[in-house]
């Protein structure tokens, strides 16, 4: 078990909690726009792809990277919340993720 | 215009009948409770008189209720305690993933000491799956933990059907009532049970560890003669007085009290988001505890919201991580995958005024919308 609590600020992210890294499943459609939120906290990197979506057509993928470990509960509740589609997370290899939503509307 | 205090999950406000006790206490029962002369026959009687009444709002055995100066220490005291009296059995705990931190931050002690530990998830609610939490237990399984109710987000826990399973794989299930006490009746068939003062008008600084007759228990901590053994040190008799006749009036009042909240925080799962766009209400509707209500605000940092809302007069708590000494989100929030930034709990004290509820909801749509302003968000 890991507590998946708080903890200190001066620990880096536990990237240990985040299952492997998943390769790009078969026929990802790349990303149109890829947004860097890479040391921003959230809300900020929600916020971001709250405001950019708007800019790829209906159907595209806007990626976003980011290392706030909420981002990775965030981006897919965000998703489910506003009916747009969560389509794969990948790890980056300088840390952090990189998370591929499709604009649905 | 005034504010209102809506963090009772935290610190329910003495209640005045556990104020008088305890005030009357400290001047009747300050002397050591194991010794042999007058005052400390006094003080002796009134522990005792303490112990039958919080038993008795428990609905347990007197000789069952240890007095602990915390509910965590009580969560701590109880796992370990019993995972260390059941060895010979396994060294497998289970707990769901939304447990109070004592309970978890015990199941990590447990881990460091070379034992196993299964995390039973929860769906979208915070609600635990009572058939996953029956599939957790196994052949060396010493301990199962279940929470009566969530702290974070009010979801009830299905502890009836998990004690049944329990039950039938003889294992001893641990029920951290600490929120649920007096206010909504838990259901039978546990082991142990921890809760604290505190969340009930009581005195800070007492806590309660039921250890049921027949359930096997061995302290984790070096001897100590007090309560039964089963806690360390000195009895702060005057605050275990207080807590007791707190109890006793606090569960009275909510016989009633309960129903009167319930509707309130109904009418804030209602009204915010009906007049906050972009707000998600989480926990249980119905399977709920009576006084508590948390909703999250895309787009709003969590700590900023609080502090304008305190800046409003009103005390509300959130499990959001952007705060100064925390990085991760709260645990509850990320199991249950809903969104973690931009959140707050708001928890009815006994008395909470419908008036200070409606200002609370007149407030805080425009608080959020300046907070979004600031942030930059132009409507998403």
């Amino acid at each position: 078990m890991r507590f998946r609590g708080r903890s200190r600020k001066d620990e880096a992210p536990p990237q240990d909690t985040v299952p492997p890294p998943p390769a790009a499943p078969p026929g990802a459609t790349p990303p149109l726009l890829v947004i860097d939120a890479l040391g921003r906290k959230c809300p900020i990197p929600i916020i971001m792809l709250a405001e950019r979506i708007r800019e790829i057509p209906v159907g595209q993928i806007i990626a976003v990277l980011a290392d706030d470990p909420a981002a990775h509960t965030d981006i897919p509740a965000w998703c489910r919340m506003k009916s747009q589609e969560f389509v794969w997370e990948e790890t980056l290899p300088q840390g952090g993720w990189g998370f591929h939503v499709r604009r649905s509307y | 215009m005034s504010g209102g205090y809506f963090d009772a999950a935290s610190a329910e406000p003495l209640h005045p009948a556990g104020r008088s006790a305890l005030i009357s206490a400290l001047d009747s029962a300050w002397a050591d409770p194991a010794r042999l002369y007058g005052a400390a026959r006094s003080a002796r009687l009134e522990l005792d008189r303490a112990r039958a009444r919080v038993a008795a709002v428990l609905g347990v055995r007197a000789d069952e209720v240890a007095f602990t100066t915390s509910g965590t220490q009580a969560a701590h005291l109880g796992i370990l305690g019993s995972l260390r009296s059941r060895r010979r059995v396994g060294r497998h705990l289970v707990v769901s993933a939304v447990e109070h931190s004592s309970v978890l931050h015990a199941a990590e002690a447990h881990e460091r000491d070379g034992g196993e530990t299964t995390v039973v998830g929860v769906d979208e609610t915070g609600r635990v799956d009572p058939a996953e939490f029956a599939a957790a237990l196994r052949p060396d399984t010493a301990l199962a933990c279940l929470q009566s109710a969530n702290h974070e987000v009010g979801t009830l826990q299905p502890v009836a059907e998990a004690a049944e399973a329990c039950r039938a794989a003889k294992i001893p299930l641990l029920v951290d009532a600490a929120q649920s006490i007096g206010r909504t009746p838990v259901p039978d068939g546990w082991s142990l049970l921890t809760a604290s003062a505190h969340k009930w008008g009581g005195p800070p600084g007492v806590g309660v560890l039921v250890v049921r007759k027949g359930t096997r228990w061995r302290s984790p901590m070096p001897d100590d003669e007090r309560e039964g053994r089963r806690v360390p040190g000195f009895e702060n008799v005057p605050a275990i007085v207080g807590a007791a006749a707190a109890l006793e009036a606090f569960a009275a009042d909510m016989s009633e009290e309960a129903a009167r909240l319930s509707e309130l925080v109904t009418m804030i799962r209602e009204r915010v988001p009906a007049t906050v766009p972009d707000v998600q209400v989480v926990g249980d509707p119905v399977r709920r505890l009576p006084h508590l209500v948390t909703f999250s605000c895309l787009y709003v940092e969590g700590e900023a919201l609080l502090t304008e809302l305190d800046r409003l007069g009103f005390a509300v708590s959130s499990g959001s991580s952007c705060t100064a000494d925390t990085l991760r989100p709260s645990h509850v929030l990320e199991a249950m995958g809903v969104i973690t930034h931009g959140n707050v709990r708001v928890s009815l004290p006994r008395g909470a005024e419908p008036s200070a509820v409606e200002r609370f909801l007149a407030v805080l749509p425009d608080a959020v919308a300046r907070l979004r302003a600031a942030a930059g968000v132009t409507g998403a």
